[in-house]
């Protein structure tokens, strides 16, 4: 992402954003992108509309426009009401939708956002979500990065999971999950001996498996016959494929 | 090991998913420049100091209240306890000379301070830079402008301890004028110096180091409250190397009568100061800033 905003250098490789080369004209780039960053950076002394005012600016939207951008953002993240509310008094969930907002003042045509839910509490988190696919439907560009992936599963059109900096696979989320473990999963609960036990049964039947704690996962089971551990049964996720891909890698 | 396993589902560090999320048609390009791209533009100068403005009305109180409180200290203290021992420096009273000195004072404080200080914060605690250079605004254009910003301020709050000084008995003089100009061109010197400290600095405690071997030494040494006359002369030419003091005598110089040859060399020298720490400000900020 910060290679994208050009506050990182790529040590190798060549960046493009929007057709503008990085670094040379990564400021061309800049001023068609909205960024929300991972970690508030926003002017807590300064009230939301003033945040906002100032990025238009900074945007270099002409005078002219600069107040309706505003009061355009300050509507699309539903913060009409706190326009003079100083950021210092906002709640969490209100930061953030601000931060969402200021980003799109400019009306760039592609947004960036990075890990934007990290942290937050799930009616938040939701909140944001809801902001997220409004732009969408509206026509945004988004490219989102998240270790949640329940989130990538519901926003994303197009999903890349990436391990170790490299994307190790590319896909809608439905295709990525039949493609890489089909159609069910069944998991199986019980103490550690139980689970190796049913592990090597599973595997031994051809499946794969993953655990997560206290759970196994038989990935793929709609082409069981009947020889698997019985367990929970429910439909295969993209968080299936991401552990299944990446990690058994992780240290 | 469950607890492999467990970190493995939570996807820390080694796996991350970046969702694209593409709408069907893209919206026309909005007001934002399509491709102006040079060097300083005065738009993002502009830009970067409209936030300072903005920022500057939430605290201007504060900052005021001790730009005239601190000089009418320095004033009372040694216009009343020195004043009382030497009535004559340097051919002017020494109401004159401390007034005129302490803009110099005023003016390093107002500038260097700020640039250690807010520069540090706004980098490492509140990412405010982040936050800019995500927009379209270059590294040096972002310097110039917080540098400018404070030299500005500088420039003003320099001019406060002559306000002061005037209530003790300094005849104004239109050659007063001239002061927040200097006040200015000195400011933006210290202010990048403060810049380029705090882009070094890992902690902000890194800045006592600086703060007493170089700050000091160069606020008492620069002729602002006594002349440099007395000290050894091994002292006297260190002196001549400190901006602080051609700021001092500039301003005693445009206060009571300027000497052109002597004010050239003053001003270059200056400009000479305020032209290194700008670039060497922009330097070391994007060596910080950018990986």
């Amino acid at each position: 992402m910060r290679i994208l905003t050009a506050q990182a250098i790529a040590d190798e490789g060549d960046a493009e954003v929007l057709g503008h080369r990085l670094p040379p004209d990564s400021k061309a780039a800049r001023a068609r992108c909205g960024v929300v960053p991972q970690l508030d950076n926003l002017d807590f002394e300064l009230t939301v509309r003033q945040n906002l005012s100032v990025f238009a600016r900074l945007y270099r939207l002409p005078r002219g426009e600069r107040a309706g951008a505003v009061d355009r953002a300050l509507a699309m993240a539903n913060l009409g009401e706190r326009a003079d509310s100083v950021v210092d008094e906002l709640s969490g969930g209100m930061r953030r939708r601000l931060l969402v907002a200021r980003a799109l003042v400019h009306r760039p045509e592609l947004l960036l956002l990075d890990e934007p839910t990290v942290g937050l509490d799930p009616q938040v988190r939701a909140e944001l979500w809801g902001l997220i696919d409004s732009l969408r439907s509206q026509g945004v560009t988004i490219l989102m990065s998240t270790h949640y992936i329940e989130e990538a599963e519901r926003l994303a059109d197009e999903v890349a999971i990436m391990a170790e900096g490299r994307i190790v696979a590319r896909g809608r989320p439905a295709e990525l999950v039949a493609e890489h473990v089909g159609r069910d999963v069944v998991e199986v609960y019980g103490p550690p001996r139980e689970l190796e036990a049913a592990e090597a049964q599973a595997e031994g039947a051809g499946f794969a498996t993953r655990r997560a704690g206290p759970v196994l996962a038989i990935l793929g089971t709609e082409r069981s016959n009947g020889a698997l551990p019985s367990g929970y049964r429910r439909p295969a996720s993209l968080e299936d494929v991401f552990v299944l891909l990446t990690g058994e890698e992780v240290e | 090991m469950p607890a492999r396993r467990v970190r493995a589902s939570a996807a820390t560090s080694a796996g991350e998913s970046a969702a694209v999320a593409t709408a069907p048609a893209s919206p026309p390009p909005g007001g934002a420049a399509a491709s102006r791209v040079r060097r300083l533009e005065p738009a993002a100068i502009g830009a970067v100091l409209s936030r300072e403005l903005a920022v500057f009305r939430r605290y201007w109180g504060s900052t005021t209240f001790s730009s005239v409180v601190e000089p009418t200290i320095f004033l009372l203290a040694f216009g009343f306890g020195f004043g009382a021992l030497v009535s004559q420096v340097a051919g002017l009273s020494y109401i004159e000379f401390v007034g005129t000195g302490v803009v110099a004072t005023a003016v390093l404080f107002s500038s260097v301070f700020p640039g250690l200080f807010t520069t540090f914060v706004k980098r490492r605690y509140q990412r405010t830079y982040e936050a800019l250079l995500a927009a379209p605004i270059d590294v040096e254009e972002l310097v110039t402008a917080e540098v400018l910003w404070l030299a500005m301020r500088a420039g003003v709050y320099g001019a406060a301890p002559l306000l002061v000084a005037m209530a003790f008995g300094l005849d104004p003089s239109p050659g007063m004028l001239l002061v927040p100009f200097i006040g200015f061109l000195t400011g933006f010197g210290f202010a990048a110096f403060g810049v380029t400290i705090a882009a070094l600095a890992k902690s902000i405690d890194n800045f006592n180091y600086v703060t007493s071997s170089v700050i000091t030494p160069l606020f008492l040494v620069a002729g602002a409250f006594f002349p440099l006359d007395a000290l050894p002369g091994w002292a006297a030419t260190l002196a001549e190397a400190n901006p602080l003091h051609h700021c001092v005598e500039l301003v005693r110089d445009a206060v009571f009568g300027l000497r052109p040859g002597a004010d050239l060399l003053h001003v270059g020298v200056l400009l000479a100061f305020a032209l290194v720490m700008w670039r060497l400000a922009i330097w070391r900020l994007r060596l910080r800033l950018i990986d």
